[in-house]
């Protein structure tokens, strides 16, 4: 950072949607969704629904050809986007819809790819335009991501990595330390998709990421209900929920979307751990 | 006197690289990874960093462990059948402007193919890890047989992830692979080919990591895996030197090798790379013809992007979605290609051009026809480069003043990578041998093996 004034150091979006929550007594709530599923109108209007019924923060997932850490439902849904004639640019219009009328802090996940092919420097400037907060990266790891650093800091926006329960203790530190805006704990060792019980290595996850300097650790993956965003609330700072959401969409459109997001949010308040 | 004779590199190719090359000041055999150039890395998911890091330790102490290299020497002499032979080509190499051709017979060792040096070896490392299941990606089925093999023979579990399509198609193979007791899953998502495989196989290993090796079958991926999948092909370059400096007494003028992922190619190519004067081809799948847009020719059209955990050359489209690749060669069928490619590529030091469908099955014949040695058709495709290379060395050879004689004083070799046994079916129909009405001409039309 030897230039202060090309350097664009903004509050991170993310962090403030996680600690306006926090202000509340509760953690917050992040709803997925995939752009273009059923459509990029769809997305949109869905988007606003989350925003409006308890979401914190709202990723837009970009679909994509390879999709390695999604389970079936998602990858259905993606393919399902894709072959309706999805283009990535499209992401920036469902971000900007949704900015545009809610407060909530929209990030994008994307596989890395897309973003290499547009350059990571333009991509990100779009990002930064239409209003989005940031990107959560499934596969990409910091080692790879001097580019994505260096656009980040320019644009200002918030570098979301993963941490697993296979990451070592080095591994942990290194990852929360390049990230901002909070760190995506994977509670399991697995695959997106909605599973019946939240893995008991969440909770060690969270509390290494927090031990290694995280200020704000978002638990993802299997989490579909009330119950277990409850569970996971007691501990983490903000709940991912993906599946059970693209589940909604399919099945009720935007007021599925509603009313499993306002049953989600009631699992938000921290309780007795 | 030009030390290194190679086509002009390609575009925006690294010149530097090549003058370091040039001079000597750089040995370009000593790749260890993670990156070749700005190619390779690890565009991966945290979740497997892991297993990555413990594959790492366990393959660099392995190499370094005379325990190990033995057991690899033993398994390929008396399991593997190597060495493999070096086999002179008269009546084919008249085809190609009469220079000598040798044939490096990979298609002798167990199992049919090159594919039996790598998945021993990664077998071997899954047992020192401790992991009783391996998992692995197969298109048409060769991979697939030989890590069923592999695992078979050490007492693993196998399960093979191949696109629903490809094991309607290649049915005998994905009974062989039970037949070995292996278990295979057709993959549904995506386009069920063998990138689907892939994803589908690396989801497995993100989810059974604990317990489960994932044995890639090519030079590709994130790393470790293109630098130690190279290591165990290299002991085809290395015979293929020795033999050649000892049956004719010196280096050949030329190495040919098909690349679909490239690990035979990387391969054969290691044993030449440092010696300046041996000029070195890879042919891609060119399909239907690099202008038809069906094809696999991904370092001759594709462009810089991350799949499967590598920077490497992609087939993709504006939108950085990976593109579908097509080849009738089921085995040089993928849109990526190792990483290591991809900078000897921009580096000038291997020239990689495409061959079409038509160009490869009239090799396919002529070496049938001339040599009595049914080739795999992804071989194939290096035997057909081979001829134009032959004709171009004794074209230059006649330009430079000598007489016709001095073509014949030229010598290439070519990486025959597999036998064509399991492509009888696909060069029956294509050369239209079978009656209409037979029931194996029903069965070819689905690309199915006799």
């Amino acid at each position: 950072m030897n230039h202060v004034d090309s350097t664009v150091q903004g509050a991170s979006k993310s962090a403030a949607a996680i600690d306006r929550a926090k202000a509340q007594g509760r953690a917050a709530l992040i709803g997925y969704l995939p752009a273009g599923y059923p459509s990029v109108e769809e997305t949109i209007a869905a988007g606003i629904a989350l925003a409006e019924n308890g979401a914190d923060l709202i990723e837009i997932g970009i679909p994509y050809s390879d999709p390695v850490m999604d389970g079936h439902v998602i990858q259905a849904a993606t393919t399902e986007a894709l072959a309706a004639g999805f283009h990535v640019k499209q992401v920036f219009d469902v971000v900007r819809g949704i900015t545009s009328k809610t407060d909530a802090a929209v990030l994008v996940m994307t596989y890395w790819n897309p973003v290499v092919r547009m350059g990571v420097d333009e991509f990100s400037r779009q990002l930064a335009d239409a209003g989005g907060a940031g990107l959560i990266t499934p596969d990409l790891i910091p080692d790879e991501a001097s580019e994505w650093m260096a656009a980040s800091d320019k644009y200002g926006l918030d570098r979301v990595f993963l941490v697993a329960p296979s990451s070592s203790p080095e591994r942990m530190k290194r990852t929360v330390e390049a990230s901002r805006g909070f760190v995506y704990a994977v509670s399991i060792m697995g695959v997106t998709g909605a599973r019946a019980s939240v893995s008991s290595a969440a909770k060690d996850v969270v509390a290494a990421a927090h031990a290694a300097g995280a200020e704000r650790v978002c638990v993802g993956l299997g989490v579909s209900n009330a119950d277990q965003v409850r569970e996971i609330a007691a501990y983490a700072d903000g709940v991912i929920v993906g599946t059970a959401l693209v589940v909604a969409i399919g099945d009720g459109g935007v007021d599925a979307v509603a009313s499993l997001t306002k049953d989600l949010s009631t699992g938000l308040t921290k309780e007795e751990a | 006197m030009v030390r290194l004779m190679v086509d002009a590199p390609a575009a925006g190719s690294d010149e530097s690289a090549v003058d370091a090359f040039l001079q000597g000041g750089e040995s370009l055999r000593h790749a260890p990874g993670p990156y070749f150039g700005s190619y390779g890395g690890r565009w991966m998911p945290e979740s497997l960093i892991a297993a990555l890091d413990e594959l790492e330790d366990t393959f660099e102490k392995a190499k370094a462990d005379p325990e190990f290299t033995a057991q690899i020497a033993e398994l390929n002499r008396n399991y593997s059948g190597r060495p493999s032979l070096l086999t002179e080509a008269k009546r084919f190499a008249e085809h190609a402007g009469g220079v000598r051709i040798f044939l490096k017979r990979e298609d002798l060792n167990h199992t049919g193919s090159h594919k039996i040096n790598n998945v021993l070896g990664q077998a071997l490392l899954a047992k020192r890890m401790g992991k009783t299941r391996v998992i692995a990606e197969t298109g048409a089925g060769q991979h697939g047989v030989a890590s069923a093999t592999a695992a078979a023979l050490m007492g693993l579990e196998c399960v093979v992830y191949m696109g629903a399509e490809d094991c309607r198609r290649q049915a005998l193979n994905v009974a062989r692979m039970e037949l070995l007791g292996a278990t295979v899953i057709p993959v549904t998502n995506g386009s069920q080919t063998l990138k689907d495989a892939i994803n589908e196989a690396l989801r497995d290993w993100v989810a059974n990591v604990d317990n489960t090796h994932y044995l890639l079958g090519t030079a590709a991926g994130a790393h470790p895996f293109p630098a130690m999948v190279r290591y165990f092909h290299e002991v085809i370059g290395e015979e293929a030197r020795a033999q050649i400096l000892e049956q004719t007494g010196r280096l050949p003028d030329a190495v040919c090798a098909c690349i679909g992922g490239g690990s035979n190619a990387i391969g054969i190519f290691h044993g030449f790379l440092d010696d300046p004067s041996v000029r070195i081809f890879g042919f891609e799948a060119g399909g239907d013809g690099v202008e038809t847009g069906r094809h696999a020719a991904t370092i001759t059209l594709g462009k810089p992007g991350v799949l499967h955990g590598a920077r490497s050359y992609l087939m993709q489209d504006d939108d950085g979605q990976t593109i579908e690749s097509h080849s009738i060669s089921a085995g040089l069928d993928y849109p990526g290609v190792g990483p290591e490619h991809s900078y000897l590529a921009d580096i000038g030091r291997v020239s990689y051009e495409p061959i079409t469908d038509s160009e490869a099955m009239d090799a396919f014949r002529l070496l049938c026809r001339t040599e009595g040695i049914i080739p795999a058709i992804e071989s194939a495709h290096a035997l057909a480069g081979a001829i134009k290379v032959g004709q171009r060395l004794a074209a230059e050879a006649e330009a430079a003043g000598g007489t016709e004689g001095e073509a014949a004083d030229k010598i290439v070799i070519v990486n025959l990578s597999g036998r064509g046994d399991k492509d009888v079916a696909t060069a029956a129909e294509w050369f239209d041998l079978l009656d209409k009405d037979s029931p194996e001409h029903e069965i070819a039309k689905e690309g199915e093996q006799l």
